[in-house]
């Protein structure tokens, strides 16, 4: 379980977030909708206990397993030693990774699918699979609770779909809590339960159900862009629900 | 990228140990090596069959009486030198593995705290003042401490301190000792006092004897074993500052952890040894190419090579010439056209990538 209860963060006279609660249990999936600058780096900064609240309280276990958009790659270590970081929790200052670590280390990789990059240096991967290694790390940690920092962000379509699949497999025991940041409400549509929408000028952020946040008007007023939501017959004859902005544009010819 | 399947990992786990295995084998017998070369060569030369039964009959039975000059020359003069300068290399390298780490920059050297420049100004002063012998250690080690101890008190604020901030709050303090040094370098007797701090300065483990060793080994030992009980820890530390606090480290304490180690390391060096600079920047890139960044290769390979590497420029500052050389001349020469060549091929090869 995570959450925000009554959270303010202001930036000298500038509010960032004001009042914001929500709470994740374990089993449900979160994500943060909502364009730049509306706060959401914010919100998962004082999710996980490095942005200091101005008021309110945050909710959340000892060690979340957190997802960084880009991980650290001035030191070259193998995306297996990266992975094994996952423990430092569990092995205290002193401690030093045994055998049983390694187990769980490959065992988080090949969750994550980037079972073959772990002899690979990290810093020679590119930028999808290193978001694998590292959520591989954040699968190791043992947390219950998984923050993702927009997963998607970088990648092309085939890789988000895999993202997206991958993220799903995740949620599907329904023993996590996981929470991520996203431009694109169709990944919400797909991944996720609830939806956090930073809604423009300082209104509160609407927190609920996908099926009930993820509307057309919510989401014209989120972005500011004519939005329509389509059903579409998926590879398998299933019915999926996607969101499209319905760009103006101006015809040139 | 290529897929690689399981069946084709394995090879790949199986040479990165067998490589390692042979680098570190290759740096235990250079340092080997080094000792026993060491113990032989001066200006008055021993085999080095003869010296190896020497040091083998002084460590069975310490307290026998040394008759011949030969075992004088290699049990009291050239041994604790040797030693000395090993412990010494090893703790510089391995003090300027784990900095460059927990500062994820790698070109800080253990300098950069102040330590060294404290630890001069105790020094110079003490020098000054007509001090000898252990006072004068004591002086010089307490001195280093109390200006890391300084870094601290500039460098935190509200509780914390940023990497940047410790830089410069390092700077600043060693600006402010070497311009004491210097001015106490500007009064001192120029007949007595202001050759020995000039040499002492430039550092030199001719005066090392026994006493002096065992003086300084607690400190280098001690610092450095605990340095290597945090090797998997320091890999987390040298993660970027959200990642390494969500994987449960407590950044600022854990460095200053490592900052307080480091202290006690390069203070029991300098004062039994003064300041030897280039040895803690120089040999960590010389093992990182060597064993890679994961600290737990990399410190006990900077352990080594460090101690090899020091106790071969000591060798040298004795017997190049009919005087001795001071060391700091000697690393500066060798490491920093060394250092220029790592610079190069490091930014070379990340152009590259």
């Amino acid at each position: 379980m995570i959450g925000l209860e009554d959270a303010t963060v202001r930036f000298g006279s500038r509010t960032i977030i004001e009042a914001l609660s929500f709470s994740v249990p374990a089993g449900r999936t979160l994500a943060v909708l909502g364009p730049n600058g509306r706060g959401k780096t914010t919100t998962l900064k004082a999710m996980l206990g490095f942005q200091q609240l101005d008021g309110g309280r945050r909710v959340a276990p000892d060690i979340v397993g957190y997802v960084p958009q880009t991980g650290t790659s001035n030191q070259r270590y193998r995306a297996l030693d990266v992975v094994v970081m996952g423990r430092a929790a569990h092995l205290g200052i002193f401690g030093q990774p045994g055998p049983e670590d390694f187990g769980i280390a490959r065992s988080a990789l090949d969750r994550a699918g980037a079972a073959r990059f772990a002899d690979h240096y990290f810093d020679r991967l590119s930028g999808g699979e290193r978001q694998l290694v590292l959520l591989a790390r954040a699968i190791a940690t043992g947390s219950q609770v998984l923050v993702l920092d927009e997963p998607a962000a970088a990648l092309d379509l085939h890789n988000q779909e895999r993202l997206l699949a991958l993220l799903n497999t995740l949620r599907q025991p329904r023993d996590k809590a996981i929470v991520f940041t996203t431009h694109d409400p169709n990944h919400a549509l797909s991944s996720a339960d609830d939806a956090l929408l930073m809604m423009p000028g300082g209104q509160t952020p609407l927190f609920g159900p996908v099926a009930e946040t993820i509307t057309p008007e919510h989401l014209e007023s989120l972005y500011g862009v004519p939005m329509r939501v389509v059903e579409l017959a998926g590879p398998s004859g299933e019915t999926h629900r996607a969101v499209l902005p319905a760009f103006a544009g101006i015809r040139a010819a | 990228m290529a897929a690689l399947t399981e069946d084709e990992a394995a090879p790949i786990v199986r040479s990165h140990l067998a490589r390692q295995t042979l680098v570190f084998a290759a740096l235990l017998a250079l340092f080997a090596v080094a000792f026993v070369v060491s113990l032989c060569v001066g200006r008055f030369s021993v085999p080095a069959g003869r010296a190896l039964e020497l040091i083998w009959l002084g460590a069975t039975d310490p307290w026998r009486e040394l008759t011949t000059i030969e075992e004088r020359i290699v049990l009291l003069v050239r041994a604790p030198r040797v030693v000395l300068a090993a412990l010494a290399g090893a703790g510089l390298a391995l003090s300027g593995a784990a900095l460059q780490g927990v500062f994820r920059n790698p070109l800080v050297s253990p300098d950069i705290l102040g330590i060294s420049q404290g630890a001069a100004f105790g020094g110079a002063l003490g020098i000054m003042l007509g001090i000898w012998g252990f006072p004068l250690i004591a002086m010089v080690f307490i001195s280093g401490i109390a200006a890391v101890i300084l870094v601290g008190l500039i460098a935190c604020v509200n509780g914390r301190s940023e990497t940047i901030t410790v830089i410069l709050s390092g700077l600043v303090v060693s600006s402010m000792f070497s311009a004491v040094v210097s001015l106490l370098q500007f009064i001192a007797d120029p007949n007595t006092s202001l050759p020995a701090i000039v040499y002492w300065l430039m550092g030199s483990f001719a005066t090392a004897t026994w006493e002096r060793t065992l003086i300084a080994a607690p400190g280098l030992i001690i610092g450095g074993v605990l340095l290597w009980m945090l090797r998997f820890r320091l890999n987390i530390l040298s993660l970027d500052e959200a990642e390494a606090q969500s994987l449960g480290a407590r950044t600022n304490r854990e460095r200053w952890l490592v900052f307080g180690l480091i202290a006690v390391i390069v203070g029991s060096q300098v004062a039994v040894s003064g300041i030897i600079g280039w040895i803690g920047i120089v040999i960590p890139h010389a093992s990182r190419l060597l064993v890679g960044h994961d600290h737990r290769a990399l410190l006990p390979a900077s352990v080594v090579l460090g101690a090899g590497f020091m106790v071969i420029i000591d060798t040298l500052a004795r017997t190049a010439t009919a005087a001795e050389i001071p060391l700091g001349v000697i690393t500066a020469l060798v490491g920093a056209p060394i250092f220029a060549m790592l610079l190069r091929n490091h930014y070379r090869e990340r152009n590259g990538s």
